[in-house]
């Protein structure tokens, strides 16, 4: 028998090969170069998002705003950062410092990380529609080239998706800071005894998560070349979906980056896939819920073999 | 005397009103090991989080090799000074490996490379304390069994990186260990005494006590009250020394009539621990104590009984939740609200509650238990503790159970509601209910027909009314050989 343990790292590479078969299987066409470049697409700026959200997620909170922060950081890029440059990056170097502070605030007032977070999405929104009321601006060349980078055989998100999980993996599973971190969300009273601040480590990580978030921001309008306040409203919950598909746990410091961006992978899957079965759009979140509730369902009965075993 | 290592001047902590430490003067030398013994809240835990940085004392000096350190004491300041701690719940990252886990306490640790280093460090101290532990340093805490957790822990205790090791603090380091190991472990603790490191050692385990250390600290109600080297003491001296002074018994205002022995059973149940054979029995209007160190299966017990898991039992139940804050009191509702809830299903009147009769139990409880507040509509919380537990009281003994379960109810209630309770508590026996009560404090056991004494979950004896002193309690609770 397969030892549950290892069974369950595997349960999201096997998802994603699951849902890639489907999706092959509903159109073969898909099965190429092109194909697959097309589906995936907007795979990048939801593994960047889910990253952030994945770093929240180690120390025992939870992000409800990175959805519209992705969309604030999309609205700066398209207009501030294209106009003029300085000013645009100082724009976003504030937005990463902003949630360090909001790690802090959470921190020293032991207050909620969801419903600050909850509150907070309102202020990105708003922020967002007051600097582009309607959607538009420009995405800075760049950005537009990064993003339609080709690479000889393999799909360029593919390939992107790889070298972030990659070298996030490195730095949160393999450094020594990576143990703190980890330990911060295991067992937060033996840090602290062992003279480690939690204040400190809660705002590494939110700083991180803001990083990730202006990276998925900007690579999302990389690909729109336009920007929309709401046009990442759906990542907050594609972020948390992804941690947890990725065999991510809410409390506990258990993560995986690599796993994380394979759920990613794997909801940007299941988006096309239920395009493909003529599923109205209104019922793809439904779909998506029901796809979530599946692989969860699954991870359940190996984690009660693996209590028995 | 081998030199200073450590050392305490008059150190006093209070908690609210509660004081753990009431000025403690301890020392302890290089090479030396001290053993700590007291009864449940005697201090002993609040004393180590002082010595590890953990808690800011109150009052009172603390000197590393004479040097004090008062001000600025921290856990960071505690680690520089070479001081570790083994904790009884332990201090491990269960989602990171043994060796990740070594990392934490050690900053030198870091850099390329750190990895390979953490876990040559931890399998050498594993090896040298617990030979043939089987353990991995790559191995996940979370997939060890509690043992394997403990040994982990020890030896992370006493390896060393850049600081050296001057004072290693064990609370209970055997708790989890099977005989074998823990003999390695103080076999081992002689070997580091030698290295010049000094030790304390906390435990219930009086013959590990006497066994290993040179010099033995008796605490008792956040003081030390005997000091003595190990060969003046023996297993019965110890136990005295951690009783009161003067072992005199309560005097209960007027004698419990014997017992009927003839009254329905109402409860019979069997502890999970190691003694299958005894047998918990409650028969009617008996009150009934449950003794023994706290966290030895007494809380379970009850909690088994109010859930009727494998339990014969024929009555109605009321629990009174000895942590009110998190068990017993609805911190949003009103005073009635939390006194009558127990009792709504009697109030009701075509399935809606009936406000007049639920304001009438609300104010005959007010009189019979005398809750101090002008109104019952208050908010539960313009309440004293002590009051709130009245409340709690209320809540159970206005209900229709015939058997009222109490798990510690009078933690941090004054004496004077004691009292009362206590009264009530006969009273409400000799009418006929029945009490199962669990407490902490040998001097309510005065109040029980009978007392079972919990040790690793079983049952190590039962002592009737008449035969109950203190000496015979603290004796069952310290009982070595439960099986």
């Amino acid at each position: 028998m397969i030892n549950p343990r290892l069974l369950r790292a595997a349960l999201p590479f096997l998802s994603l090969a699951v849902v890639l078969g489907a999706t092959f299987y509903v159109q073969p066409r898909t099965m190429s170069y092109f194909g697959l470049n097309l589906m995936l697409q907007y795979a990048v700026p939801i593994a960047l998002a889910t990253i952030a959200q994945m770093f929240i997620i180690t120390v025992n909170d939870l992000d409800l705003s990175i959805g519209p922060f992705v969309g604030l950081v999309g609205v700066i890029a398209a207009t501030v950062l294209n106009g003029t440059p300085a000013l645009g990056v100082a724009a976003l170097v504030a937005c990463v410092l902003a949630y360090g502070l909001v790690g802090a605030l959470i921190h020293l007032r032991s207050l909620p990380s969801i419903v600050v977070t909850l509150g907070l999405s309102f202020v990105w929104l708003g922020i967002a529609v007051m600097i582009l009321p309607s959607p538009g601006g420009k995405a800075p060349p760049l950005l537009r080239s990064i993003m339609t980078f080709s690479v000889p055989y393999v799909p360029f998100p593919i390939v992107a998706a790889i070298v972030i999980g990659a070298i996030v993996h490195l730095a949160l599973m393999t450094t020594s800071f990576g143990v703190i971190a980890r330990g911060a969300g295991g067992n937060p009273k033996a840090l602290t005894r062992a003279g480690w601040s939690m204040l400190q480590t809660r705002v590494v990580m939110y700083m991180l998560a803001g990083l990730f978030g202006v990276l998925s921001g900007l690579s999302l309008l990389g690909l729109t070349t336009s920007a929309d306040a709401h046009v990442a409203d759906r990542y907050t919950l594609y972020s948390i979906a992804g941690v947890i598909l990725g065999g991510g746990e809410f409390i506990g410091g258990r993560v995986s980056p690599m796993g994380a961006v394979v759920g990613a992978l794997t909801l940007a899957l299941a988006g096309a896939f239920l395009i493909f079965l003529r599923i109205s759009p209104d019922w793809q979140i439904g779909a998506q819920g029901a796809i979530l509730i599946v692989v969860l369902a699954m991870r359940a009965l190996i984690t009660s073999r693996e209590a028995r075993s | 005397m081998s030199t200073e290592a450590i050392r305490l001047d008059g150190v006093e902590k209070s908690f609210g009103a509660v004081r753990a430490l009431a000025g403690v003067d301890l020392m302890v030398g290089a090479g030396e090991c001290l053993g700590l013994v007291g009864h449940n809240g005697a201090g002993k835990s609040t004393l180590m989080n002082v010595l590890a940085g953990a808690l800011a004392p109150d009052a009172g000096r603390l000197f590393v090799v004479g040097n004090e350190q008062t001000a600025g004491w921290s856990t960071t300041a505690a680690q520089a000074a070479g001081i570790r701690c083994v904790f009884q719940e332990l201090s491990l990252c269960p989602n990171l490996s043994v060796a990740e886990n070594t990392r934490i306490v050690h900053r030198a640790l870091r850099g390329l490379g750190w990895k390979t280093r953490a876990r040559a460090l931890i399998r050498a101290k594993l090896d040298e304390i617990f030979p043939g532990h089987g353990i991995d340093p790559d191995d996940e805490i979370a997939d060890l069994p509690i043992g394997k957790r403990q040994m982990a822990e020890i030896a992370r205790a006493f390896t060393v990186t850049d600081h050296p090791l001057r004072l290693v603090i064990l609370d209970e380091p055997t708790s989890s260990l099977d005989a074998v190991t823990a003999q390695q472990l103080l076999a081992y603790l002689s070997q580091e005494k030698a290295r010049g490191t000094a030790i304390i050692l906390i435990s219930h385990l009086l013959g590990e006590i006497l066994a290993v250390s040179d010099r033995i600290v008796v605490m008792k109600d956040g003081r030390t009250v005997a000091e003595r080297p190990a060969q003046a003491f023996d297993r019965a001296s110890l136990v005295s020394a951690m009783g009161s002074e003067t072992d005199v018994e309560v005097a209960t205002e007027q004698a419990r009539s014997a017992p009927d022995l003839d009254a329905p059973i109402i409860v019979r149940a069997r502890p999970h621990g190691p003694r299958q054979d005894s047998e918990l029995i409650v028969r009617k209007g008996e009150i009934i104590g449950l003794a023994g160190l706290a966290g030895h299966g007494q809380t379970d017990m009850l909690l088994r009984i109010f859930a009727q898991k494998d339990v014969r039992l024929n009555a109605p139940m009321a629990i009174v939740a000895g942590d009110r804050q998190s068990d017993g009191i609805f911190n949003l509702w009103s005073i009635a609200e939390n006194v009558t809830v127990r009792s709504l299903r009697a109030f009701t009147r075509f399935g809606l509650i009936d406000p007049a009769k639920e304001a009438d139990m609300a104010r005959r409880w007010r009189e019979r238990i005398a809750i101090r507040t002008p109104d019952m509509a208050n908010n539960i919380l313009t309440l004293s503790g002590g009051n709130q537990q009245k409340a709690l009281f209320a809540r159970a003994l206005g209900s229709d159970a015939e058997l009222i379960l109490m798990d510690d109810p009078m933690r941090g209630v004054d004496i004077g509601t004691k009292r009362e309770v206590y009264g009530m508590i006969r009273s409400e026996a000799a009418a006929g209910r029945s009490f199962l009560w669990y407490t902490t404090e040998i001097d309510e056991l005065t109040h029980c027909d009978r007392v079972y004494v919990f040790r690793n979950g079983g049952i190590t004896e039962a002592i009737d009314a008449a035969g109950l002193t203190e000496q015979r309690v603290l004796q069952a609770s310290f009982a070595e050989h439960a099986a």
